[in-house]
């Protein structure tokens, strides 16, 4: 019971569109235990990048209960969320969005400039892109990187603050299928060496089909969950 | 996040795009050179005329003729109301008097013609005024006394005549067609911004009341200037003044036809209109420097539209608000600051060039730059920089994580 990172009770968000009100989540009930890997699949519309913002604690839900990592989100204010962001939640984007004028290592530094870390961040910086496999490019641009290696820079940068997710976003989205198989790997490696809890958005299945559980979502609440030889 | 730190950051930012960059700082350049040049040459001017009116002595009063409106029938100044002021029972506090005539006319020597101004005076002008000769003698009491026919060349009436200032003593010029003996030459004075006291001629007043200056009644005088026993004894003497005037004229009360001014209210008065002169042209350049910011503030309003998604990251990996703002802010800084630096400098050039040209036209401006101006518009453009840029920081900061990640 106490091992779980994400505990998300009866969640519910609606948007206000004008005049219309949208129910993008509908009291959705999820658990993600530590070293776990999950996917999270839907198609558009389903809730699914809600769901995703209120895991990453990007966005608060209408109500409901969320704590991730032991600590209540719910009724957080936005720089309590930023901070939660900052030490729990490692985000890897389809986009990658990397700042295009700093370098790998300086990307990699950010999430520690802003946890107010002054001391060694440099190496700790380093020694996250070397975990990744580029500690040759760590002076690179983005420009001068391939895709899969600005992802690769995309994931030190989640990684280096030891958060308790890493929550992926369509991670190959972008990519060729050889660089997305590359990805998949160093992500799910990750997790088998260092046990990292790993949420991955994505809506391609052969992505799905690489993770131990899927989660179908289907108008904000989830209709389906494959634990594959794990049981809940 | 440490200061050093979002200010490189922010430098960054800012080189990567030079020529929108330094547009915007050609802005806030402008506003500040146009402040400081302008306040600064305003300050010199203001220096250069109160310095030649104090150069006229700090003990004088001036007597003219003309007061307050509603007198029906005004009477000039004459020499007997100048022998009354003379009178030092009349006026214990009055040291001398020296009557002047003022009119302009044409000197000539040899074919070489001069228009200069011509001031007829008595022996009292000496003293008064402080005016000596740097060859011959000063009009005595005898040259009043016999109309006589002689003149004191001020330095540069000399040069434009005889181009020598030296042995002029004995020769003869013509003022307005009639012949005048050089009785000496004046020492020099110096010019000032509006009137050169070395480009006039002296002659003596009888001379000049019945044979250059006709006034319409005989012993008019154009200007009593009055020498006080001591700078204290100004505000004293001016009232012994008035006194004896209004005695003399019976005037009635409150309705003078004369008015009586001392150095200091010249001074009050230069100093009201020079400075309200560099307040007015500081204020216009002020406005370009209100421009600056607002250019300061489109810009930043662009680039926080354009890296929304940049903000929306930074966000996602745990900025605070405070982080965005600060980022935000130490950018418009920067511009500003930048522009403020250049434009200091750029403002000191305009200024050392306008002291130039002012000097090569003999008008002596010399621009005063003083550190509180520098300090100012410093001050001022970086308050521009933060005030124009905390609307685009602010907005920047208020973004939605969730919705600055979207954004395209």
């Amino acid at each position: 019971m106490d091992n779980w990172v994400i505990e998300a009770e009866n969640l519910t968000k609606v948007y206000k569109m004008g005049e219309v009100e949208v129910h993008a989540l509908r009291g959705l009930s999820l658990r993600i235990s530590r070293g776990e890997v999950a996917a999270i699949m839907g198609p558009s519309g389903s809730g699914k990048s809600t769901l995703m913002n209120m895991i990453g604690c990007l966005d608060q839900p209408t109500s409901g209960e969320y704590i991730l990592d032991g600590e209540r989100v719910s009724n957080l204010k936005d720089d309590q969320l930023a901070t939660i962001r900052n030490r729990k939640v490692g985000f890897v984007f389809q986009s990658f969005n990397l700042l295009p004028r700093a370098t790998a290592l300086a990307n990699v530094e950010l999430p520690l400039r802003y946890a107010g870390i002054q001391r060694g961040r440099k190496e700790r910086a380093r020694a996250a892109l070397e975990l990744v496999g580029l500690a040759d490019r760590i002076h690179h641009r983005p420009n001068e990187l391939s895709g899969g290696q600005q992802q690769r820079v995309a994931i030190a940068r989640a990684l280096v603050n030891n958060p308790a997710i890493i929550l992926a976003d369509e991670p190959t989205g972008n990519l060729d299928s050889k660089s997305g198989e590359e990805i998949m790997q160093l992500l799910l490696g990750l997790n088998q060496e260092h046990g990292t809890t790993l949420v991955i958005v994505t809506h391609d299945p052969v992505v799905a089909s690489r993770t131990p559980r899927i989660i179908q979502i289907m108008d904000g609440v989830v209709v389906e969950q494959d634990t594959g030889n794990r049981s809940q | 996040m440490n200061i050093i730190q979002s200010f490189y950051e922010a430098l960054e930012s800012v080189s990567s795009n030079k020529m929108r960059s330094g547009l915007t700082i050609l802005g806030i350049v402008i506003g500040v050179a146009a402040v400081i040049a302008m306040v600064s040459v305003g300050r010199g001017a203001q220096n250069t005329i109160t310095g030649s009116i104090q150069g006229i002595g700090t003990n004088l009063l001036f007597v003219f003729r003309g007061g307050s409106e509603d007198v029906r029938n005004p009477k000039p100044i004459t020499l007997g109301d100048g022998d009354a002021i003379a009178d030092p029972f009349q006026a214990p506090s009055v040291a001398d008097v020296a009557p002047m005539l003022q009119g302009d006319g044409i000197v000539s020597y040899a074919g070489e013609n001069h228009y200069t101004s011509i001031i007829g005076v008595t022996p009292s002008y000496g003293p008064v005024r402080n005016t000596t000769v740097s060859e011959g003698e000063f009009i005595r009491e005898e040259h009043i006394l016999g109309q006589a026919s002689v003149v004191l060349l001020g330095p540069e009436v000399a040069k434009k005549l005889f181009n020598r200032t030296e042995g002029l003593v004995d020769e003869t010029v013509r003022i307005e067609g009639q012949p005048f003996r050089v009785l000496g030459v004046l020492e020099s004075k110096g010019g000032s911004a509006f009137s050169n006291q070395d480009d006039r001629i002296l002659v003596p007043f009888s001379t000049a009341q019945t044979r250059l200056l006709r006034r319409a009644t005989r012993d008019r005088v154009d200007l009593l200037m009055v020498q006080a026993v001591s700078a204290q004894a100004v505000p004293q003497a001016s009232e012994e003044v008035a006194q004896i005037l209004r005695t003399r004229h019976r005037t009635e009360v409150g309705a003078d036809d004369f008015t009586v001014l001392t150095q200091q209210d010249f001074l009050d008065t230069a100093q009201t209109i020079t400075g309200v002169l560099t307040v007015f042209l500081g204020g216009i350049a002020a406005i370009s420097l209100l421009v600056g910011g607002i250019g300061i503030m489109n810009i930043m309003l662009v680039s926080v539209t354009e890296r929304t998604r940049e903000i929306g990251l930074r966000k996602a990996l745990g900025a605070r608000k405070i982080d965005i703002l600060v980022q935000f802010l130490t950018e418009s800084s920067v511009l500003s600051l930048i522009g403020g630096i250049v434009g200091i400098m750029l403002g000191w050039l305009i200024s050392f060039i306008v002291g130039r040209i002012a000097a090569a036209n003999e008008a002596d401006i010399t621009p005063a730059i003083g550190v509180d101006t520098i300090l100012l518009a410093t001050l001022f453009s970086t308050a521009v920089g933060l005030f124009f840029g905390l609307y685009p920081a602010n907005r920047a900061a208020n973004l939605e994580p969730v919705e600055a990640l979207r954004y395209e």
